[in-house]
C-alpha cells in the first residue's frame, strides 16, 4: 500500500478526487462500501425510532441554548423582569431566570417551548417505537440485547423528562418534587436519610435544583447518547428487520439503498420533524410557568397535571386506598428498639406496578424464547395478528398502563363527565385488575378473527360489494381473486403448534418443563393455519358458484 | 449496487414451519414487478416534480426570512400579547424553513431518485468457525490465569473487588445532614400567633365566622432569614370554624379548639401536597394531588383516597388580646410517613 511510488489511480471528476484524497489519508472506503448502498426496508412503522432520534437531536440543540441563560441557583431573589404580575415577588434565581428566558430573551420562549414539546414527543416516540418492536416480534433472536438497550433508553428518557420538568422551580414542578420526597420517605429504613441526602437537608432545601441540573444536562444525556450509539450500532450489525411479503425472507433484506433514496428520505424527515415541533411550539403554549408562580409549599391548584409520561406512576398513587375494608395499609411494626412505620399505601403503588412493567419488559424476549424453544434467527417480522398470544399479552400490558394513566386524571374525568370522583376511582380500581384480562381475551379474539379473514381472502378473494344475479336466479357477491404477490403476504407466516413436554437427559419431565409445555399450549393452542395451495385448488374446484375476477379487472370496473 | 435478486426463499434455512412440509406451502413468488412512476416515463412530469422541489426549497428561504422579520421587527413590550405574537411568527418562520427543506428532499427522493427495491443477502453475524475460535480463546485465557485452580487468589480478589467500591458510595455521605429530630418538630410552640398566609396578619377569634376557612402560617415565619420554605413546608395550617356540635373531639382533645375553631396541618399525610380544598357543606378537606379526603367532623379522619392517617391537629387557644395562638407544637410529626415515625 504505502510505497514510495505515486498512486497510479486518478479519478476523473472533482468529487472523485476529493473522495480519493480523503481515502488515501484516512482510508474511508470500507465504511463507504459498507454503508453507501446498505439496504434499508421501508415501512411507516419504522419511523418512530427515527422520530425518537430526531427529537433527541432537537433536545440537544435547544437545551444547549437554554443552558446559556438558565441559572440553577435556589438563592432567593426579587423578580425585576418584564412580566408585570410577578414584579417584586420573591422567588428563586432558577425561577427568575426561567422567566427571563421567556420574557426578556428574544426567541427564548420559543426555545423553551420547542424544548418542552420535543421532550414530550421524544418520550412518546420512544414508547411507540417500543410497542412497534414488541408487537412485530422484532425483539427475537438476534435482537434481544438491543431490546434491553432500548428498555434502558425508556427509563433514561423518563428520567431526562422528570429532571428537566423540575428545573424551573415553579409551583407545579416544586409540588412534583414534594410528591417524590413523600414517596422517598416511605422507603423502609433508609427513606428519611435518602430524602435528606437528596435535598441536602429538609425539603425543599437549596440544593435540589442544582443537583437535578447536573443530572439533566450532563449525566443523563451522556448516557442516552452512549446507549443510542450502541443501539444503532446493533441495528447496523443485525441489519433491519422487514415485514413479511413476496421476495422477503429471513435470508435477505429488501428495501431501498441508503444512498441516495433512503438517506434522502430519512434526512428530509429530520427537517419535517423539526418543522412540526416548531409549529407546535409556535401555536400551542406548553408549561406557562409564569401562570403558576414560584414554588411555595402552601398553595396548590386543582386539576393540574404532570407531564404525560409521569402520569401512570401518579395514577397508581391515586388508585391505592389507604384503608382496605377497614384494614390499614400503613403498618406500625413493634420492634425491640421501638415502633417503625411501613407505608404500604405509598410504597406498593410507587414500586410494584412499575416493577412489574419493567421486569416483564426486560425479560420478555427470554420468556417467549423459553416457551417456544425457538432458537432460530428472525429477520422477518410477525404481523401482530399472526402472533395472537403475544399481541394479547402486549395489549394486556398496555391496558394496565393506560388504566394507571387514566387514574392520574380521575379528577378531570369526574368534573368533565359530571360523575362522582369516588365512583371514577372505584371503577378504575376494578379496571386495574380486570382491564388487562379483558384486553387479553378481546385482543386474542380479534387477532384470530383477522387471521381467519386473511385466510378467506387468500382462498376466495376480496368481496367487491358487487352483487350479480346468476342465470338460475341466485344472487351472489362477486369476489375478486388476489394476485400471487398479495396472496403470499396473507399466507406466508409461521403458525407453530404447541410443543409438548420434552424429557430431559435423565429421562424425566421437570416441573419447569411441565409449566413450559402448559404455557406453550396457551400460546399456540388457538391457531389459524395459513391457507395452503391444496386448499386454494379445492376452493377453486367447487367455487363454481362464485364468479372470480382478477384484481386488474376490478380496478377497471371501478 | 446490490444484486437485483428476487429474493426466493431457496437460500433460507429459517422459513421451515413446524409440522408442515414444503409442498403444503405457497411458494414465494418473489418481488412484485417494479412499477414505473409517471416521472420515469414522462419527462414533463419529471420537470414538474423538479419545479415543485425547487418551490419547496423556496418556501424554506421565505420561512428563514420570516424568522428575522419577527426577531427584529416585533419589539417586546410589557404585554404578553406581543410576546405571543413574536413567538408565533418566530415559530412559523422556523417551521416553514424546516418543513420546506424536509418536504422538498422527501419529494425529490420519491419522485426523482431511483425507486427500485433491492434485495441484499443477510450473513450470519459470525460464522461457526469464528465462534468456536473465540470461545476457545476465552477458555484458554482463563485457563492460563489459573484462576480456577487457585481458589485463594480468586476469593481474595472477589473480596477486594467487593470492598473497593465502598468509598465511592461513602463519599456521598455529605450530600446532606442526618434527619435527626427535624421531621418531628415545626415552628409552632406555645403562644405562637396564627397569622394569615402570606400577609402575616394575626387572626382574632372573632374574625373567624362559622363556615369560614383561613390559610395560616406561624407568626415570624416571613421574617426568617434562613430556611423559610423548609419551615413553611411543615408548619402550614388550615383554620376553620364549625358549629361546635358538629365537632366530635376524642378524650383529651376537647379543648384543642376554641368555640368550634380548629386548626389542622395542611400537609397531606399521603405524600405531602398541601390539602388546599375545603368543602364547606360537607366539612371535608380534599387533597388535590391524589384526592385523599379528610372529614373535619371526625378529627380529619381519612374517608377516601390513598392517605392512611388523619391530618395532625394543632391545639390552639386565645391570648389576652383575643388573637388565636398555638397551645404547643403538633403532638405528632406532620406530613408523609417515614420509617422512624413510629
Ligand atoms: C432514545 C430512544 C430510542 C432511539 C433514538 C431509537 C432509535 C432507533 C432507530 C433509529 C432504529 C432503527 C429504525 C427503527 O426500527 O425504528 C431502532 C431500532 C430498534 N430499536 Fe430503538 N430507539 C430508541 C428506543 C428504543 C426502545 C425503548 C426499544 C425497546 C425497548 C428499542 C428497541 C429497538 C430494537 C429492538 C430495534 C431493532 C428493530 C428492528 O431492526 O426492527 N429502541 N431504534
Ligand atoms: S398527597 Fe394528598 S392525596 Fe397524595
Amino acid at each position: 500500500m504505502s510505497t514510495a511510488t505515486e498512486s497510479t489511480y486518478r479519478p476523473a471528476t472533482k468529487v472523485g478526487r476529493v473522495t480519493d484524497f480523503v481515502d488515501q489519508r484516512v482510508g474511508g472506503s470500507p465504511i463507504l462500501r459498507e454503508f453507501g448502498r446498505k439496504v434499508f426496508p421501508d415501512h411507516w412503522s419504522f419511523m418512530f425510532g427515527e422520530v425518537a432520534l430526531y427529537t433527541f437531536v432537537i433536545l440537544l440543540l435547544t437545551g444547549t441554548f437554554l443552558t446559556f441563560f438558565f441559572d440553577p441557583s435556589m438563592a432567593e431573589t426579587t423578580y425585576a423582569g418584564s412580566y408585570v404580575p410577578l414584579k417584586g415577588v420573591d422567588m428563586s434565581v432558577a425561577y427568575s431566570s426561567s422567566l427571563n428566558i421567556s420574557f426578556d430573551i428574544r426567541g427564548g420562549l420559543f426555545m423553551r417551548q420547542v424544548h418542552h414539546w420535543s421532550a414530550l414527543l421524544f418520550v412518546a416516540s420512544v414508547a411507540v417505537h417500543m410497542l412497534r418492536v414488541f408487537f412485530t416480534g422484532a425483539f427475537r433472536k438476534p435482537r434481544e440485547l438491543n431490546w434491553v438497550v432500548g428498555g434502558t433508553l425508556v427509563i433514561l428518557s423518563l428520567a431526562a423528562g422528570f429532571t428537566g420538568y423540575s428545573l424551573p422551580d415553579d409551583l407545579l414542578s416544586g409540588n412534583g418534587l414534594r410528591i417524590i420526597d413523600g414517596v422517598v420517605k416511605s422507603i423502609p429504613i433508609v427513606g428519611s436519610y435518602i430524602s435528606f441526602f437528596l435535598f441536602g437537608g429538609e425539603f425543599p432545601g437549596s440544593a435540589i435544583i442544582g443537583r437535578l441540573y447536573v443530572l439533566h444536562i450532563l449525566l443523563i444525556p451522556a448516557i442516552i447518547l452512549l446507549m443510542i450509539a450502541i443501539h444503532l450500532f446493533m441495528v447496523v450489525v443485525h441489519k433491519h428487520t422487514q415485514y413479511p411479503g413476496p421476495g422477503r425472507n429471513d435470508g435477505n433484506v429488501v428495501g431501498y439503498p441508503l444512498g441516495p433514496v433512503y438517506a434522502a428520505k430519512a434526512g428530509g424527515f429530520f427537517f419535517i420533524v423539526f418543522g412540526v415541533v416548531a409549529l407546535m411550539a409556535a401555536a400551542f403554549t406548553i408549561n406557562p410557568i409564569w401562570n403558576y408562580g414560584p414554588y411555595d409549599p402552601s398553595p396548590v391548584s386543582a386539576g393540574t397535571q404532570p407531564d404525560w409520561y409521569i402520569g401512570w406512576v401518579d395514577g397508581a398513587l391515586r388508585l391505592m386506598p389507604g384503608w382496605l375494608f377497614g384494614f390499614p395499609l400503613e403498618w406500625h411494626i413493634p420492634l425491640p428498639w421501638g415502633v417503625n412505620t411501613l407505608s404500604l399505601n405509598v410504597l406498593l403503588p410507587a414500586l410494584v406496578p412499575a416493577g412489574i412493567v419493567f421486569t416483564v419488559l426486560f425479560a420478555y424476549p427470554w420468556i417467549e424464547r423459553w416457551i417456544t424453544k425457538d432458537d432460530r434467527e428472525h429477520h422477518v417480522l410477525d404481523r401482530p395478528r399472526n402472533a395472537p398470544t403475544r399481541t394479547a399479552i402486549g395489549m394486556a400490558g398496555f391496558t394496565f398502563y393506560c388504566v394507571m394513566w387514566a387514574a392520574a386524571s380521575s379528577d378531570l374525568v369526574a368534573t368533565h363527565f359530571h360523575v362522582s370522583l369516588n365512583d371514577v376511582t372505584y371503577w378504575l380500581r376494578a379496571l386495574f385488575f380486570i382491564g388487562p384480562v379483558i384486553a387479553y381475551a378481546v385482543t386474542k379474539r380479534i387477532a384470530l378473527a383477522l387471521q381467519r379473514k386473511d385466510r378467506e381472502i387468500a382462498l376466495h378473494g376480496r368481496e367487491t360489494g358487487r352483487i350479480v344475479r346468476l342465470p338460475h336466479g341466485e344472487f351472489i357477491e362477486v369476489h375478486a381473486q388476489v394476485d400471487d404477490y398479495k396472496r403470499y403476504k396473507l399466507v406466508g407466516f409461521e403458525s407453530p403448534e404447541p410443543l409438548p413436554e420434552i424429557v430431559n437427559s435423565d429421562g424425566k419431565v421437570t416441573q419447569a418443563e411441565k409449566l413450559r409445555a402448559r404455557l406453550s399450549r396457551v400460546f399456540f393452542e388457538d391457531r389459524v393455519a395459513p391457507a395452503t395451495p391444496a386448499e386454494l385448488e379445492a376452493s377453486h374446484a367447487h367455487g363454481d358458484h362464485e364468479i372470480a375476477e382478477s384484481e386488474n379487472l376490478k380496478e377497471v370496473a371501478h | 449496487m446490490a444484486d437485483h435478486s428476487d429474493g426466493t426463499p431457496a437460500g433460507s434455512h429459517a422459513v421451515a414451519r413446524a409440522g408442515r412440509s414444503d409442498v403444503e406451502k405457497f411458494q414465494d413468488p418473489g418481488l412484485a414487478p417494479h412499477r414505473l412512476r409517471l416521472a420515469d416515463t414522462d419527462p414533463r412530469a419529471a420537470k414538474r416534480a423538479e419545479r415543485q422541489v425547487a418551490i419547496l426549497f423556496g418556501v424554506s428561504v421565505v420561512g428563514t426570512l420570516l424568522f428575522f422579520i419577527a426577531y427584529f421587527g416585533v419589539r417586546l413590550d410589557d404585554t404578553i400579547a406581543t410576546l405571543r405574537l413574536q413567538n408565533l411568527l418566530l415559530g412559523l418562520g422556523v417551521a416553514f424553513a424546516m418543513l420546506g427543506i424536509g418536504t422538498g428532499i422527501v419529494h425529490w427522493a420519491r419522485a426523482l431518485m431511483p425507486d427500485h427495491e433491492v434485495s441484499e443477502e443477510r450473513h450470519e453475524i459470525r460464522t461457526e468457525r469464528d465462534r468456536v475460535a473465540a470461545q476457545r480463546i476465552v477458555e484458554d485465557v482463563l485457563e492460563e490465569t489459573g484462576i480456577k485452580r487457585r481458589p485463594l487468589i480468586r476469593n481474595t480478589l472477589i473480596g477486594a473487588l467487593a470492598l473497593a467500591p465502598l468509598p465511592a458510595i461513602a463519599v456521598f455521605r455529605d450530600l446532606g445532614p442526618l434527619p435527626g429530630n427535624a421531621l418531628r418538630h415545626t415552628m409552632w410552640k406555645e403562644g405562637t400567633r396564627l397569622v394569615r398566609d402570606p400577609t402575616g396578619t394575626p387572626i382574632k377569634a372573632s374574625d373567624v365566622t362559622i363556615g369560614s376557612a383561613f390559610h395560616v402560617i406561624p407568626d415570624g415565619l416571613n421574617e426568617l432569614e434562613h430556611g423559610k420554605l423548609e419551615e413553611k413546608a411543615k408548619a402550614v395550617v388550615l383554620l376553620m370554624r364549625l358549629n361546635p356540635e358538629s365537632l366530635n373531639p376524642s378524650p383529651g382533645r376537647e379543648n384543642w379548639g376554641y368555640n368550634g375553631i380548629v386548626a389542622y396541618s395542611k400537609i397531606c399525610t399521603h405524600v405531602g401536597c398541601p390539602v388546599a380544598l375545603y368543602e364547606q357543606q360537607t366539612h371535608h378537606l380534599l387533597c388535590p394531588c391524589h384526592q385523599s379526603t379528610f372529614d373535619l367532623t371526625q378529627e380529619c379522619k381519612v374517608i377516601f383516597g390513598p392517605a392512611n392517617r388523619p391530618l395532625p391537629q394543632l391545639p390552639i387557644k386565645v391570648d389576652s388580646e383575643g388573637y388565636l395562638v398555638a397551645q404547643s407544637d403538633f403532638h405528632e410529626p406532620v406530613g408523609p410517613s417515614f420509617w422512624e415515625r413510629g
